[in-house]
C-alpha cells in the first residue's frame, strides 16, 4: 500500500512514494487488561503529512490504541514501528522525545503552575542550572502566537476555562516540533473560531510532513480534515479507507456492525405515573443550561449527546450532586430541588456513576460491604442501629447470584474483579433499596459484550417491573435499541425529543452534530 | 523476571500471601520475643509480661482512637497534647472539688474525671469541626489544636505538676488490681470491646471504612460523610482523653508534659498493625497488638539496659520500616491483582 493517495497535495510526491515505510506503524498490536482485551492484534499505519481519523464506539479501543502509541501503556503483543524502526516506548516522555506527542482528553496540567511553566514542565530552560524565566516566557509566547491562542502565559492554569486548558494542552504538544501528533477529541470544548484556528494549524503542520492521528465523534470535523479513516470495533480493526469513500451510512455500519438484535432485548413500553420532572434546570457550573424533561414509570428514557454536552450533569443534578442555579426538580410528586443524595435515595432515586473506580465503588473493601453500603442504616440490614450481618450476607449472596457475579465470592475485595463484574456490583447496589427510578450514566463503559447483554437484560427487568429508567449514554446503539423516548442534548440544552419509531440513527445523529442544527 | 519467579517457587508465593494477608506484625512480634529472651532472662516471665501489658495500655487506647482517624484517610497529631490537657484539667478540677467537699471523695473524683475527659474530648470536637466541616487538612488542623491544647495546659499549671487529688483516685484507677491484673488493663479491654462493636456491628463503623476507601462513592451511597468524619475525630479525642485521665491516676499528679511521643507511637502502632495510611483498611485487634509490640520493644530495651535516648531512635526506625513494609505490601497487592 504505497502512499499515493496523498500525492496530489504534496509537492514532493515522488519522494514520498519512494519512502515506503509509514511514519508510525502498529503491527498486530494487542493490549490486555485484567479481564478485558482492549486491543486485539490491531494494524494501523500513519503516513507523513496525513490526518488519519480513528473512529468507533466508546470502548472500541481508540483510546487504548493512541495511549499505547503515545507510551502510556505497554503493548501486551505486537510491535510499534517509528520511521520504519521498531521502538519500545517507555513513557509518554520518551515518546515525546522521539517526536510522538499526544493530547489526551484528560489533561496533564499542573493547576497551580502558570501556562508557561506547564508548557515547559519537564523540559525547563536553564542557564548554568538556573531557570531562564525570560527565555521561557519568550518561547511560550511564540508557541501561543503561532497557534493563535489568546492565552496569557503567566496565568495560572487553575483559573483558566476548560477551553483555555484544552488550548494549553495542545500548545504543550507543539513545544518541540512533533513528527506525530495525536489529538483525542481536541475540539470538545473549543468554540468555532478556536476550532477553525486549530484546523488551519493542522493543515499547516501537515504540509510540513507531520502525521496526525485524530479522534472525534463529530463527523463533519472528520470529513473536513481527515485523509483516511480507520474504524475500530471491540478492540479490532474493522476497516481502513480513504475519507472520500467513507459516507455516514458505511461508517455507522462498520462502527456498530455486530449482530445487534442479539445484544439488545425487546422492552415492553407501559408508561405509568410521572416520576421525575425537570423544569428549566440550570446548574451553577453552567454546564446544564435550561433542561426540561420527564420520566414515567415503566419507560426507558434516553439522554444522548456528545461528550461534554451536559447529559451526565443532568443525571448528577437529579441526584443532588450538582448545585442548581435555577429551575426545579420534582420527584414522585414532591419538590426535591436541592435535596442531597441520601434524601434522594430515601425517596427512591438511584444514580449509577460512569466511573467505577473514581466514585462508584470502595475498591479496598469487599463485594458484600460495597453492596450493603447503600442501605446499611435501615432494616433489613440494621435494627436499632445494630447491623444484622446475617441478613447482609444473605442479601449479598442473593444479589450477586441474580447478577451472575464471577467469581461468586462476596468476601473478595472489589478491586480484584474485572471491570464487567465491578459494574455488576454497582448495579446490585440499586436493588438494596426500594428504588423507583434508576439513572444509569454510561452503564456499559469499558465492559465486554457478555456483560453488556446482562446489563441490558437487567435494565429491561427493572423497566418491565414498573421502574422508571433514565439512560444517559454516549453509545448510540444503546440509545437506539433500548429507549422508548430520547432527549438529544447539545451544548447544555435539550435539542430535541424523539419518541418510539422516531429514534433512528439519522434522527439522533442529526441533532448530535451541528450540521443540521445550523 | 520469569526465572526469578520460578526460583522463588511455591514457598515464595506462600510467603507473599502471608505478608499480604496478615501483614508484617506477627513476624515482628516473633523476632522481638526471641531477641529479648536471649538478651535478658527476666524478659519471658509472667510478671514482666504483665508489666508489658500495663505499660502498653495507654498507648493501646490512644492507638485505637488514632485508628479511627486513619480509617477515614486522615490522622490525629494532637493525641499527645489531648492527654496533657486532660491530665491538667482533670487534676485541677479534682483537686479543687476535693478541697471544696473534703467528705465527698467519690464525687470529687467523678467531677475531676468528667472535667478532664470533657476537656480532652473537646480537642477532638474542634478537630472534627475543622476537618469535616471546613475541609482543613487533618495535618494542619490537629497540629494546630495540639499547639493550642499544650499552650492552655501550660498556662493553667505554669508548667508545674498539679497536686492535691485524693489518694483514692490513684489507688483505684492507677494502681488498683483485680485478680492481679491492673485496672488500666481492664479499661483497655472494655474500650476494645466497645470499639469492636462500633466498628463491626454498627453502620457508623462501616462508614468509617467506606469514607476512607472512597469518599465519593460514600456520598453516592447516601452517607452523611461530614457527620461521620466528625465522629471519627471526636471518638479519637475521647479515647485519648480516657488514656489521659488513667495516666493521671497512675502518676498521681496532673502533668502538662505527658504524651509527647503519643502521636508518633500511636500512628506507628496502627501502621505496624496493618492500618493503611491511605484509609479504608485496618483491624482493631491488630492495632492493639501493634501497641503491645511497641510496649514489648520498650520493655525489652529497658531490660537490656539500652538507654532511653537510643530507644527513641529504635522506635523511629521501626515506624519507618513499618511504613516501607506497608508500601511494599501495597505494591505486592497490585502485582497479585494482575
Amino acid at each position: 500500500m504505497p502512499s499515493q493517495a496523498a500525492g496530489s497535495e504534496i509537492a514532493s510526491a515522488a519522494e514520498d512514494a519512494a519512502e515506503a515505510a509509514p511514519l508510525l506503524q502498529a503491527v498486530a498490536l494487542s493490549k490486555h487488561f485484567p479481564g478485558v482485551v482492549a486491543l486485539d492484534a490491531v494494524d494501523f499505519d500513519l503516513r507523513a503529512g496525513e490526518v488519519h481519523v480513528l473512529f468507533g464506539e466508546n470502548g472500541a479501543g481508540k483510546s487504548t490504541l493512541i495511549q499505547t502509541l503515545a507510551g502510556v501503556h505497554w503493548p501486551t503483543g505486537g510491535a510499534i514501528r517509528f520511521r520504519g524502526e521498531p521502538v519500545e516506548l517507555e513513557s509518554v516522555h520518551h515518546a515525546r522525545l522521539l517526536g510522538i506527542s499526544a493530547v489526551f482528553q484528560e489533561f496533564s496540567l499542573v493547576p497551580q503552575l502558570t501556562v508557561e511553566e506547564n508548557l515547559f514542565l519537564g523540559a525547563e530552560i536553564t542557564r548554568r542550572g538556573v531557570l531562564d524565566k525570560r527565555e521561557l516566557h519568550r518561547r511560550s509566547q511564540a508557541i501561543l502566537d503561532r497557534l493563535g491562542f489568546p492565552l496569557n502565559p503567566r496565568q495560572r492554569v487553575q483559573y483558566l476555562s476548560r477551553a483555555e486548558q484544552q488550548m494549553t494542552e495542545i500548545a504543550k504538544a507543539f513545544r518541540a516540533d512533533p513528527a506525530v501528533l495525536i489529538l483525542d477529541e481536541p475540539t470538545a470544548s473549543l468554540t468555532e473560531r478556536e476550532t477553525d484556528r486549530l484546523f488551519s494549524l493542522i493543515e499547516q503542520i501537515k504540509r510540513q510532513g507531520v502525521g496526525i492521528v485524530y479522534i472525534s465523534h463529530r463527523m463533519n470535523e472528520n470529513r473536513r480534515i481527515g485523509d483516511r479513516i480507520t474504524v475500530l470495533r471491540d478492540g479490532r480493526r474493522v476497516a481502513t479507507l480513504p475519507m472520500s469513500e467513507a459516507d455516514d451510512e458505511r461508517l455507522l455500519q462498520l462502527m456498530t456492525g455486530r449482530v445487534i438484535t442479539q445484544i439488545f432485548p425487546k422492552i415492553r413500553h407501559a408508561p405509568g405515573a410521572e416520576l421525575l420532572a425537570l423544569e428549566g434546570v440550570k446548574t451553577a457550573n453552567k454546564i446544564v443550561n435550561g433542561v426540561s424533561l420527564t420520566v414515567r414509570r415503566g419507560e426507558i428514557v434516553g439522554l444522548a449527546g456528545l461528550v461534554g454536552c451536559g447529559k451526565s450533569e443532568v443525571g448528577r443534578a437529579c441526584f443532588g450532586l450538582e448545585a442548581l442555579a435555577s429551575g426545579r426538580i420534582r420527584f414522585d410528586g414532591a419538590e426535591v430541588t436541592g435535596a442531597k443524595p441520601g434524601q434522594m435515595l430515601d425517596r427512591g432515586l438511584f444514580y449509577l456513576p460512569p466511573d467505577r473506580r473514581e466514585e462508584g465503588l470502595v475498591m479496598v473493601r469487599n463485594v458484600r460491604e460495597n453492596i450493603a453500603l447503600i442501605g446499611l442504616a435501615r432494616p433489613p440490614l440494621a435494627r436499632l442501629g445494630i447491623l444484622d450481618r446475617a441478613a447482609e450476607r444473605r442479601m449479598a449472596r442473593s444479589l450477586t447470584e441474580r447478577l451472575n457475579l464471577q467469581p461468586r465470592n462476596t468476601e473478595r475485595d472489589v478491586q480484584y474483579f474485572s471491570g464487567g463484574n465491578q459494574q455488576k456490583v454497582m448495579l446490585a447496589k440499586g436493588l438494596v433499596r426500594g428504588i423507583k427510578l434508576f439513572i444509569f450514566d454510561e452503564p456499559t463503559v469499558g465492559v465486554d459484550v457478555g456483560t453488556r447483554v446482562a446489563i441490558y437484560e437487567f435494565i429491561r427487568d427493572l423497566c418491565e417491573d414498573g421502574a422508571g429508567v433514565l439512560l444517559i449514554s454516549s453509545d448510540l446503539p444503546e440509545i437506539l435499541h433500548l429507549t422508548h423516548r430520547t432527549y438529544v442534548m447539545y451544548r447544555g440544552a435539550v435539542h430535541k425529543e424523539l419518541r418510539g419509531a422516531e429514534i433512528t440513527q439519522d434522527a439522533v445523529l442529526a441533532h448530535f452534530f451541528e450540521r443540521v442544527a445550523a | 523476571m520469569s526465572a526469578q519467579a520460578d526460583s522463588t517457587g511455591a514457598a515464595g508465593r506462600w510467603w507473599r500471601h502471608v505478608v499480604v494477608g496478615v501483614g508484617v506484625l506477627p513476624l515482628l512480634l516473633a523476632i522481638a520475643l526471641v531477641t529479648f529472651s536471649l538478651l535478658s532472662p527476666h524478659f519471658l516471665t509472667g510478671q514482666n509480661l504483665l508489666n508489658v501489658a500495663r505499660q502498653s495500655t495507654f498507648l493501646a487506647m490512644v492507638a485505637m482512637g488514632q485508628m479511627l482517624a486513619l480509617l477515614t484517610g486522615g490522622f490525629d497529631l494532637s493525641v499527645g497534647k489531648t492527654l496533657a490537657i486532660t491530665s491538667v484539667v482533670g487534676a485541677l478540677a479534682m483537686a479543687s472539688a476535693s478541697a471544696a467537699w473534703p467528705n465527698a471523695t467519690g464525687l470529687a473524683i467523678a467531677v475531676g474525671m468528667l472535667a478532664g475527659v470533657g476537656a480532652g474530648t473537646l480537642v477532638g470536637i474542634v478537630n472534627g469541626i475543622g476537618v469535616a466541616l471546613f475541609d482543613v487538612s487533618p495535618f494542619m488542623m490537629t497540629l494546630g489544636t495540639a499547639s493550642i491544647s499544650f499552650g492552655i495546659a501550660l498556662t493553667l499549671t505554669s508548667g508545674v505538676p498539679v497536686y492535691g487529688m485524693p489518694d483514692t483516685f490513684g489507688n483505684i484507677f492507677g494502681f488498683g488490681q483485680f485478680l492481679d491484673v491492673p485496672t488500666p488493663v481492664y479499661a483497655t479491654a472494655l474500650l476494645y470491646v466497645i470499639l469492636y462493636f462500633v466498628l463491626s456491628w454498627t453502620p457508623m463503623g462501616r462508614y468509617f471504612y467506606a469514607i476512607g476507601g472512597n469518599v465519593k462513592a460514600s456520598i453516592l451511597s447516601g452517607i452523611n460523610t461530614r457527620l461521620h468524619l466528625f465522629m471519627a475525630y471526636v471518638l479519637c479525642g475521647l479515647m485519648a482523653a480516657i488514656a489521659g485521665i488513667l495516666l493521671t491516676a497512675r502518676l498521681e499528679t496532673g502533668e502538662a508534659n505527658i504524651g509527647a511521643s503519643m502521636p508518633l507511637d500511636s500512628i506507628a502502632a496502627c501502621v505496624i498493625g496493618g492500618v493503611s495510611l491511605r484509609g479504608g483498611v485496618g483491624r482493631l485487634g491488630s492495632v492493639v497488638l501493634g501497641a503491645v509490640f511497641i510496649g514489648l520493644i520498650q520493655n525489652g530495651m529497658d531490660l537490656a539496659r539500652i538507654e532511653s535516648y537510643l530507644q527513641e531512635v529504635v522506635i523511629g526506625v521501626l515506624l519507618i520500616l513499618a511504613v516501607i513494609a506497608d508500601q511494599l505490601r501495597h505494591r505486592l497487592l497490585l502485582r497479585l491483582k494482575d
